[in-house]
């Protein structure tokens, strides 16, 4: 599924979230949102499902404004991992992962697709043994694994990922992006780090105080200049010798606005 | 990835394992509850004459209990425990659902303005007017309407909606409600300040055969649309982004859900007046037994409601027997300590 930002800008209240923001996300393509916290990255992926209204502008998923697609319809197109939705009754991890499957049923409760969407969802976010589990017994990983299994329960075209990496190890953060990737939908990740952008994503988008002010491929995006504007911290970039992948590292905090020597 | 069941872990889940006992056991209370309800009362009439009394008209069993036995257990007793469970059912489903829509724990068909708009309507038909019962029912039926319109006004904000806002319109038109019915009850006559007093109150005595079918209807419709609703329920009372994410249109949902929920308690509330408390406490006492998932909190809730209002039915026409309490205050003394028992051991366990 092809996503496309036309002019997008948000603003809540009196205070301009987005400008002008235009891309495009190729069907198929796994796509990294980088930038500092309060860039942007969230409400940009809020406003792709349609959880915000832009003030101008509009986002169209295969040349549909997602503004005009009723809640259902457009559940069954874009699924989304949330930082923190608000999870916390005491489900179990089955009814949870179950709660994916929503915008597929009929009033009286059937399930349109015949696979075992749910099964296949908890196997592959590896937490088919917690199932019988309480959500709220669990570690910040299992969770965090649990909600991806709702996401992928959910079996749309386009995914969006809040930080997605959030809680989980070293391994687990490899595994959650992997399944993701393999899927061979579109994704769209909001993402803090930068080996992981690089090593997982097509392309990337870097937002800095609610503008686009970079996009396209990782080693495009991932340089010292754009990382120093950016983030404010000095970088070196290599390659990293187990993937072939760009290596970032990062140096001491610079002074704002500076470039590094 | 393993699973490794921490001990606290498997107290946490200990209510789960316990789930079918908790479905046969509240079944088997609605039961014993009816019988009781139906043995029970000033007049002590024994078991056989009971059944005769039953089986006449049941089964058409050929007629020999007359008179006495006749008129308390068929016109009187009967009508009121059916009218007990019909109610007790309404609202604690409609507790369930208005939680979920306030997601807060708070949630009765107080918050929503209904209970306090019906009890203003039915006063004010007593003292103003000096309506007869069925002026008095088609006046706490407005009431609890035209009060429930104003606290969805309210809770609306721009082309938004925010259901946090109805706890606090509908606690501020409730205390507004409240003082518009005391300043009645101070006007009225002794006569009809005791009127208004069992009413305010709530009672279920004055329930005959008449009233139980629009209340019997509206109740199975109403609850059975929740049920269809369950799963969309379950995904709204985690968080209304959640619900959204998943396909709900959220405020049109919360609209449909409060709506019914309103009509449900209004005529609840215009037959059997303010009864209290009850959904406020079934809803927590199912959670507790049988988790979160809406389907079950709500059958659960259904069974727990329909054996607790017939129960304390009994106690409010036995405890100062000859002389009926009004349930309201029965429902109230028996569900606050409940409650706070319950919400001693929530607290130890985790956040609720």
């Amino acid at each position: 599924m092809s996503v496309e930002l036309n002019a997008v800008s948000v603003r809540i209240g009196t205070a301009q979230i987005l400008r002008d923001i235009t891309a495009t996300v190729a069907d198929g393509a796994m796509v990294g949102l980088l930038g500092p916290n309060g860039s942007g990255k969230s409400t940009l992926l809020r406003t792709i499902w349609h959880a915000l209204a832009p003030s101008q502008g509009a986002v169209l998923i295969d040349d549909t404004d997602v503004a005009g697609l009723p809640t259902r319809e457009l559940a069954r197109r874009v699924g989304v991992l949330m930082q923190d939705d608000g999870t916390d009754a005491r489900c179990t991890v089955r009814e949870v992962v179950e709660t994916g499957r929503l915008p597929h049923r009929r009033l009286l409760g059937a399930d349109q697709d015949p696979r075992d969407r749910v099964g296949e969802a908890l196997a592959a976010a590896g937490v088919t043994g917690l199932a019988d589990r309480r959500i709220d017994t669990l570690s910040g990983g299992q969770r965090q694994r649990v909600l991806a299994a709702r996401t992928l329960a959910q079996a749309t075209p386009l995914v969006l990922l809040d930080e997605p990496t959030n809680h989980l190890d070293l391994a687990a953060q490899h595994d959650l992006l992997g399944v993701f990737r393999r899927l061979g939908v579109t994704v769209i990740g909001a993402l803090h780090d930068l080996n992981l952008a690089a090593a997982y994503c097509d392309r990337l988008h870097l937002l800095d105080q609610g503008q686009l002010v970079a996009s396209g491929s990782p080693d495009e995006v991932l340089t010292p200049d754009l990382i120093g504007d950016v983030f404010g911290v000095a970088a070196a970039v290599t390659t990293n010798p187990l993937t072939g992948t760009r290596a970032i590292h990062l140096g001491p905090r610079l002074i704002t606005g500076s470039t590094p020597a | 990835m393993t699973t490794t069941a921490s001990s606290a872990a498997d107290r946490l889940s200990r209510p789960h394992r316990l789930r079918g006992w908790m479905w046969t056991g509240a079944g088997l209370l609605v039961v014993a509850v009816a019988v009781a309800g139906i043995l029970v009362g000033q007049v002590t009439v024994p078991v056989g004459e009971v059944w005769q009394v039953l089986a006449t008209h049941l089964f058409g069993a050929r007629p020999s209990a007359r008179g006495m036995a006749e008129q308390i257990v068929w016109e009187v007793r009967l009508p009121r425990v059916l009218g007990g469970i019909v109610v007790g059912i309404a609202l604690a489903v409609t507790g369930v659902v208005i939680q979920a829509v306030v997601r807060n724990a708070l949630g009765d068909a107080y918050v929503i303005g209904v209970t306090p708009g019906a009890s203003l309507g039915a006063v004010a038909a007593i003292v103003l007017l000096g309506a007869g019962s069925l002026g008095i029912t088609a006046a706490a039926f407005a009431g609890a309407i035209a009060a429930f319109l104003v606290i969805i006004a309210l809770a609306r904000r721009g082309g938004g909606w925010a259901p946090g806002r109805v706890i606090l319109s509908g606690v501020a038109i409730g205390y507004l409600l409240a003082a518009a019915t005391y300043f009645l009850q101070i006007m009225a006559t002794p006569t009809q300040l005791q009127r208004a007093l069992f009413w305010t109150l709530g009672s279920v005595a004055g329930v005959g055969w008449e009233d139980l079918p629009l209340l019997t209807i509206v109740t199975v419709l109403g609850c059975g649309w929740m049920l269809l609703r369950a799963r969309w329920l379950d995904a709204l009372a985690a968080s209304p982004e959640l619900a959204r994410s998943q396909g709900v249109p959220v405020g049109r949902f919360q609209l449909e859900l409060m709506g019914i929920a309103a009509l449900i308690t209004a005529c609840v509330v215009s037959i059997v007046g303010g009864i209290g408390f009850v959904g406020l406490v079934i809803p927590h006492a199912a959670r507790f037994f049988v988790g979160a998932s809406h389907r079950r909190v709500l059958l659960e809730s259904l069974l727990l409601g329909a054996a607790f209002l017939p129960a304390v039915d009994i106690l409010a026409r036995t405890v100062l027997a000859p002389t009926e309490l009004p349930i309201g205050i029965i429902t109230a003394a028996v569900g606050a300590p409940l409650f706070i028992a319950q919400l001693a051991r929530t607290d130890r366990r985790a956040p609720a």
